[in-house]
């Protein structure tokens, strides 16, 4: 039992971390904030993956002398990408944050919706 | 058991930094968090063996992530999250709860955390980690997938960005339209 | 903030270490942690602290946005030129065994060739995208 929550806790709490930042996308009205809750949920995502491909006594996978084990480097490749489209969305979302901003006046999702339903 | 507290510590400060993301009114606080909770996964990372990954979750959330993020308040000038008192969000705590339940429920298949026989160690991994030093010469093993094995995928990633700078620039560089000079006269 | 001395003098000494540091992760990304995307991002900090600490107006003056978007679009250029210059080689595309006589040397260069495609475009991107943001509270 103890060797069981041992070999699984940091899953639970990136599972934990994964929905903190859910819940702040759905719940919440304020435009910056969302975005801050994506990337939240993205980053947990990293973190799971990075936790499936350590290995114990292993070393980060560059070949030296002295080591045996190493890490499983797919999945660094893997979220590598991920890291970099991941800061492209964000950085093509805060840009229409912006430019939301300039066409409704706030960026409350309340106001946008009201000023929608209003024209 | 050292590497274990410091894991216990790192994702303790994590979910403590989530929590006051959720709750705090204040953007530019919550900017300031984003970025010290980029920065503790970065750490993360780093006692999980992924150099590569945590350089670049370092440089690229705690960095450019923050600093756009900055821009961002500094151009739509609004500091505080507007929230009226009787907010009451049982649908999305729901939901999050039945997702949440259903994830844990998956998590429980998992081989253990570090386990050496797992499903995602075999296959394609060790053909990797013997072969890549004969075959490209390159000791760093996620460069040589990342460049060469992969190639194609890195030639996807690359185009993105490119995509995602155009985008940014077409949005934001051009001078403001008639729509907003229209309403500053008026 | 090109009044605040301490500011000014601490750019000047950092901004050349952090290039030269962008350099070296650049091309030592096949020997130790490193490679294209986080030499890109490191190089455009170093033009960020200046923009921040000299002005939009003086950072436009050494790196204007017509060179940015030219240069991020070289970069795109030199990775589908290695694959395309494969191609012509007698490989396939992005086979870099067919670019030199040995197999390793082959591979070697095309993954230095497209790991500089990949720095180029990301640290003019990065810069791109900050000139965009600071540029629009401008006007």
């Amino acid at each position: 039992m103890m060797e069981f929550v041992l070999g699984h806790y940091n899953y639970w709490i990136v599972v934990v971390l994964m929905m903190a930042g859910f819940y702040t996308v759905i719940s919440r009205g304020n435009l910056i904030k969302k975005i801050a809750g994506l990337n939240i949920f993205q980053v947990s995502v990293f973190l799971l993956y990075i936790s499936i491909g350590n290995v114990r006594d292993g070393t980060t996978p560059i070949i030296a002398q002295g080591f045996q084990h190493y890490s499983n480097p797919l999945t660094h490749v893997l979220i590598l990408t991920a890291i970099v489209v991941g800061v492209a969305t964000t950085a093509l979302g805060l840009a229409l944050i912006v430019r939301i901003k300039e066409a409704y006046g706030s960026i409350e999702e309340e106001d946008i919706h009201l000023q929608d339903n209003s024209l | 058991m050292i590497d274990l507290l410091i894991i216990i510590t790192l994702l303790a400060f994590l979910l403590v930094t989530a929590i006051a993301i959720i709750r705090i009114h204040s953007l530019f606080a919550i900017v300031m968090l984003f970025g010290i909770f980029s920065l503790l996964s970065a750490g993360l990372f780093v006692v999980m063996d992924a150099a590569d990954v945590a350089f670049t979750e370092a440089a690229v959330g705690a960095g450019i992530s923050t600093v756009l993020m900055l821009g961002t308040l500094a151009l739509t000038r609004q500091h505080e999250e507007k929230h009226n008192g009787k907010h009451r969000p049982i649908l999305p705590l729901l939901v999050v709860l039945v997702t949440g339940a259903a994830l844990i429920y998956g998590t429980l298949d998992i081989p253990a955390f570090g386990d050496p026989d797992a499903p995602a160690q075999q296959h394609v991994v060790p053909r990797y980690l013997d072969k890549a030093v004969d075959e490209t010469g390159v000791p760093n093993i996620v460069t040589a997938v990342l460049a060469s094995y992969r190639g194609f995928d890195t030639l996807g990633e690359v185009t993105v960005i490119f995509t995602a700078g155009i985008g940014v620039f077409l949005l934001l560089a051009g001078r403001r339209t008639r729509h907003s000079e229209k309403e500053n006269a008026s | 903030m090109k009044n605040n001395l301490i500011l000014r003098i601490t750019a000047k000494l950092l901004i050349p270490f952090i290039i030269l540091f962008a350099l070296y992760v650049q091309f030592h990304g096949d020997f130790g942690p490193g490679g294209g995307f986080q030499a890109g991002v490191i190089f455009s900090s170093a033009f960020i602290l200046y923009t921040l600490v000299y002005g939009l107006e003086t950072a436009q003056q050494i790196i204007p946005l017509r060179i940015l978007q030219i240069l991020a679009s070289l970069g795109v250029l030199i990775y589908i030129g290695t694959g395309v210059v494969a191609l012509l080689l007698g490989g396939e595309f992005l086979n870099y065994s067919v670019l030199a006589d040995a197999q390793i040397t082959g591979q070697h260069i095309g993954i230095l060739v497209i790991e500089l495609g990949v720095g180029i475009t990301v640290a003019s991107v990065m810069i791109m995208i900050f000139f965009s943001f600071a540029g629009r509270g401008r006007q």
